[in-house]
C-alpha cells in the first residue's frame, strides 16, 4: 500500500460558511438590545427597516461540497477566479479557520506560506525573525540551527542578518521569509501566490526550489497562483474552483484552458449578440460570432492562431478590412494584424476563416479584439464593429527557450526570430 | 488507507464539530520553542531603542511605591501592622502589578495578533502562556529591588520575614498567574465577539485592586460583610501568602485559600475550553 500513491491531504465533503453583513453585533449592547426587544415581542432596534430578522438566512458558502485527494509528492495547482474559494481552502487546509461541515485529513506537517514573513517583528534582527517565523510554521530551535546556514545563504541577505528588519528592504524582507518557508522540514508546503514579490532572479529561484521540493524530496506542494506561468512550470496536476466548487480536475494545461475560458466568459464558440452602446460605431457590419479552430485554444509557440468570423452586414460597403489586435489578460496590446480589404452586400452573412501568425508572440495568456473598420477619403477611420474580447488563447512553449521561461516583464511580449551571424568570411571580401 | 491513518507520525485530522472539553495541553508542549521566542520577543521589543531600558521596570514600581506611600500611608494615614509604609507599598504593588498584567496583556490576544494567527496555525495558547512567563520575570527583576530594600529594613530590624515560608512563593506565583490568565484568555475570547469588554477591562482590574488588600493590610477592614467579600476574592490570600513570606505579617486562612485554589482550576479549565473554541473560527468573527 505503501510504494506508490500515498495520500497526503484528503477533504471529504467540506463545506464552509460565512455571515454576510456585520457579524455578531459587535457590541455586547447591541446584541443585548436586540435579545430583549425580541423578548417582549417588539422591533429590533438593531433591525433595518423592512428587514425581518438580522443576519438570518444571509450567509455565503465559500466553500460548497469539496471533495480532494492529493497524493504525496504532488505537485497541485488550484487557480479560478477572485472569490471561487481558494484562499478559503487553503486557510482551512493551515487550520486558520474551521470548516463548518465535512472533514480534512492531513498526512504530514504543512508549512503554509499564505502570506510570506508571518510573525516578523520589524524590531528584531534578521536572525532573531528566522527563529521567530520557524518556530510559528512548526520547527524546532534545533532544527533551525542547523538550517540557519542553508537560510542565509538562499536569502541573499548575509550581510543584514544581525539588523532589525525595519532596515530591511521590501525585497529583502520577502526573501528572508520565503527562504525560511521553503527549507522547513514540512511534508506539505501551501503557497498562495508568494511569488509575486521578490525580482526575477529570485522568483526563479524560489520555483526551482519548490519544483525541487516536489520533485526530489517527494514533498507536496499546493499552489495558488493567478500566473498561468508559473502553474504550468510548476504543478503536475491543477484543479480549478468556481464558486466554491471543484469544477476540474487534472491535466495542468487543461485546467488552463478551462480556466481562461472562464476569464473572459468565452470557449472556443464565441457568439456576440449583445454590445455596449458605443456612439463611434455604426454597426453596419455586426460581428455575430468567432470560433476558434485551435485545440482548446491552446498554441504551441510560433504557431498561428486560426478562427472562422461569421459577419453580417447591414449597408453595402466597399473597402473595409479588419484589425485585430492581441491583448494580454490585462488589456495591454500586445501586437496587431489587418486583414486585406473586404466589401460586402446588403443583409448577406459571409463566413471567413482567417489565420493569425502569432508565431512572435511570446508564450503567455491572451485575449483576441476584433474591429471591422473602412478608412474615409480623409484617412479618418469609421468604425463598423468593434468586439472588445472576441476570444482567449494560450500560447505555451513546449522546449523551453534555453530552457528558460519567457519572462515577459523583462523582455516583453515579442520573440522576434534568433538572431543570424553574417558570414563575411574571405571569398565575400573578393568578390 | 484506514491503517496509514493511524501509522502516520503527523496526522492531523480537523471536523467540523466543536468538542468542549479539549485542552490540547500536548500541542502546546510540542511547541514550547515558540513559547521561549514569544516570551524573549516580549522583552527584545518593549525596551528596543529606549534609553533607560529595562530599568523602566525599576522606575515605575519605585515610583507607584512612593506614591502610595504619600496618598495612602502619609494623607490617610493606613496603618499597614507596622510594616514600614514604603517597604510594604513595594511588595504589594509587585504583587499586583503582576496580576493585573497577567490579565491586561492577555485580554487582547485574539485582537492584537490577528493578522499573524490569520495566515498560519499554532497553538494560539501560547500567547498567553509566554505573557505570563514575561510576566514572572519582569516580577523577579523588580525583586531584585525589593530584596535591596527588603535588605536595609531587616538589618535595621523593623522586619523580620518568615524564611520557611519563601518555599510558598513559587506556588503563589503559579497561583497568581494561571489565575490572572485565565481571566485573561476568557475575557480575550469574548472580545472576540463583544468588543466593549476590552473597555471594561481596564476599568475592572482598577476596581478589583481596591477589592483587594493592596493598598491595605487584610486586618484593618474589620469584620462586616466587606471583610467576606474581600476574602471570596481570589486574588487575596496568594497575596497575603506573599506578605507573610517576605514581610513577616499576613493574614491565611485556609479555607480561603483552598477555595482560591478551586476557583483558580475552575476557571483555567473553563477559560482553556473556551479559548480553544474560540480560536477554530474566530477569524471569520475578528
Amino acid at each position: 500500500m505503501n510504494e506508490k500513491k500515498e495520500i497526503a491531504i484528503q477533504l471529504s465533503g467540506v463545506k464552509k460558511m460565512y455571515k454576510l453583513g456585520q457579524i455578531g453585533g459587535g457590541t455586547l449592547q447591541g446584541d443585548l438590545q436586540s435579545w430583549w426587544a425580541k423578548k417582549r415581542g417588539k422591533e429590533d432596534p438593531n433591525c433595518k427597516i423592512g428587514q425581518e430578522n438580522r443576519l438570518e438566512g444571509q450567509t455565503f458558502m465559500a466553500l460548497n461540497g469539496i471533495n480532494l485527494t492529493v497524493y504525496k509528492g504532488e505537485a497541485l495547482g488550484i487557480i479560478g477566479v477572485n472569490g471561487a474559494g481558494k484562499s478559503t481552502m487553503l486557510k482551512l487546509l493551515s487550520r486558520v479557520t474551521a470548516p463548518t461541515e465535512g472533514t480534512i485529513d492531513i498526512y504530514g506537517r504543512i508549512a503554509s506560506m499564505l502570506e510570506v514573513g508571518t510573525g516578523f517583528n520589524k524590531e528584531m534582527t534578521g536572525r532573531e525573525n528566522v527563529y521567530m517565523n520557524g518556530t510559528i510554521l512548526g520547527m524546532t530551535k534545533s532544527e533551525i540551527d542547523a538550517k540557519m546556514e542553508d537560510i542565509i545563504d538562499f536569502s541573499e541577505v548575509r550581510d543584514f542578518i544581525d539588523t532589525p528588519v525595519k532596515r530591511y528592504s521590501s525585497g529583502m524582507y520577502v526573501k528572508l521569509a520565503f527562504s525560511v518557508a521553503a527549507h522547513l522540514n514540512s511534508e506539505i508546503m501551501i503557497m498562495d501566490e508568494v511569488l509575486a514579490v521578490g525580482d526575477m532572479a529570485f522568483q526563479r529561484k524560489c520555483l526551482s526550489k519548490m519544483r525541487e521540493a516536489a520533485n526530489k524530496e517527494g514533498r507536496t506542494v499546493l499552489y495558488v497562483s493567478h500566473n498561468m506561468n508559473t502553474i504550468r512550470q510548476l504543478c503536475n496536476r491543477c484543479i480549478v474552483m468556481d464558486k466554491g466548487k471543484i469544477v476540474f480536475d487534472g491535466d495542468v494545461d487543461r485546467a488552463i484552458s478551462i480556466y481562461l475560458g472562464d476569464v473572459s466568459e468565452r470557449k472556443m464558440h464565441n457568439e456576440f449578440i449583445i454590445r455596449e452602446h458605443d456612439p463611434w460605431i455604426t454597426t453596419d457590419i455586426k460581428i455575430t460570432s468567432l470560433d476558434s479552430l485551435n485545440n482548446n485554444n491552446l498554441i504551441r509557440f510560433g504557431g498561428k492562431f486560426r478562427f472562422r468570423l461569421t459577419y453580417i452586414c447591414n449597408k453595402e460597403i466597399e473597402n473595409f478590412a479588419f484589425r485585430i489586435c492581441v491583448l494580454k489578460l490585462d488589456r495591454t496590446a500586445v501586437a496587431t494584424a489587418y486583414s486585406d480589404e473586404y466589401s460586402c452586400k446588403n443583409g448577406e452573412t459571409y463566413t471567413k476563416t482567417f489565420v493569425l501568425d502569432v508565431s512572435q508572440v511570446a508564450p503567455g495568456d491572451y485575449q483576441l479584439q476584433i474591429i471591422a473598420f473602412q478608412a474615409d477619403h480623409l484617412g479618418k477611420q469609421i468604425r463598423h464593429d468593434y468586439i472588445s474580447s472576441a476570444v482567449s488563447f494560450s500560447i505555451f512553449a513546449e522546449n523551453q527557450l534555453f530552457n528558460m521561461n519567457w519572462n515577459s516583464s523583462a523582455w516583453g511580449d515579442h520573440v522576434l526570430p534568433n538572431l543570424v551571424e553574417e558570414i563575411t568570411n574571405g571569398q565575400e571580401d573578393k568578390q | 488507507m484506514k491503517n496509514m491513518a493511524n501509522d502516520y507520525k503527523y496526522h492531523t485530522h480537523i471536523n467540523s464539530e466543536k468538542k468542549w472539553f479539549e485542552l490540547n495541553l500536548k500541542e502546546v508542549w510540542k511547541y514550547r520553542d515558540l513559547i521561549v521566542l514569544f516570551t524573549k520577543r516580549n522583552f527584545t521589543v518593549t525596551y528596543k531603542q529606549t534609553v533607560l531600558g529595562p530599568l523602566w521596570l525599576f522606575i515605575n514600581p519605585f515610583i507607584t511605591s512612593i506614591m502610595y506611600t504619600l496618598i495612602f500611608g502619609n494623607i490617610a494615614k493606613i496603618d499597614t501592622d507596622g510594616i514600614p509604609h514604603f517597604l510594604f507599598y513595594l511588595v504589594s504593588n509587585a504583587m499586583w502589578v503582576f496580576f493585573a498584567n497577567n490579565i491586561n496583556n492577555n485580554a487582547y490576544t485574539f485582537i492584537w495578533n490577528a493578522s499573524m494567527f490569520g495566515k498560519v496555525y499554532f497553538p494560539r495558547l501560547t500567547v498567553p502562556v509566554s505573557n505570563v512567563l514575561s510576566g514572572m520575570i519582569r516580577f523577579f527583576i523588580q525583586m531584585i529591588m525589593v530584596g535591596g530594600f527588603l535588605a536595609y529594613y531587616v538589618c535595621v530590624g523593623t522586619v523580620s520575614p518568615n524564611w520557611m515560608a519563601w518555599l510558598l512563593i513559587p506556588a503563589v506565583l503559579i497561583h497568581l498567574g494561571v489565575f490572572g490568565m485565565a481571566i485573561g484568555i476568557i475575557v480575550s475570547s469574548l472580545t472576540t465577539k463583544y468588543r466593549d469588554l476590552s473597555f471594561l477591562v481596564a476599568y475592572g482590574v482598577q476596581l478589583w485592586m481596591y477589592g483587594t488588600p493592596i493598598v491595605y493590610p487584610l486586618s484593618q477592614i474589620g469584620d462586616g460583610i466587606l471583610k467576606k467579600i474581600v476574602l471570596i476574592n481570589p486574588v487575596t490570600m496568594p497575596v497575603e501568602v506573599f506578605r507573610y513570606a517576605v514581610l513577616g505579617k499576613g493574614n491565611i486562612i485556609l479555607e480561603y485559600l483552598v477555595l482560591s485554589w478551586i476557583i483558580t482550576i475552575i476557571s483555567i479549565l473553563f477559560g482553556i475550553m473556551l479559548f480553544n473554541r474560540v480560536e477554530k473560527t474566530f477569524m471569520d468573527t475578528v
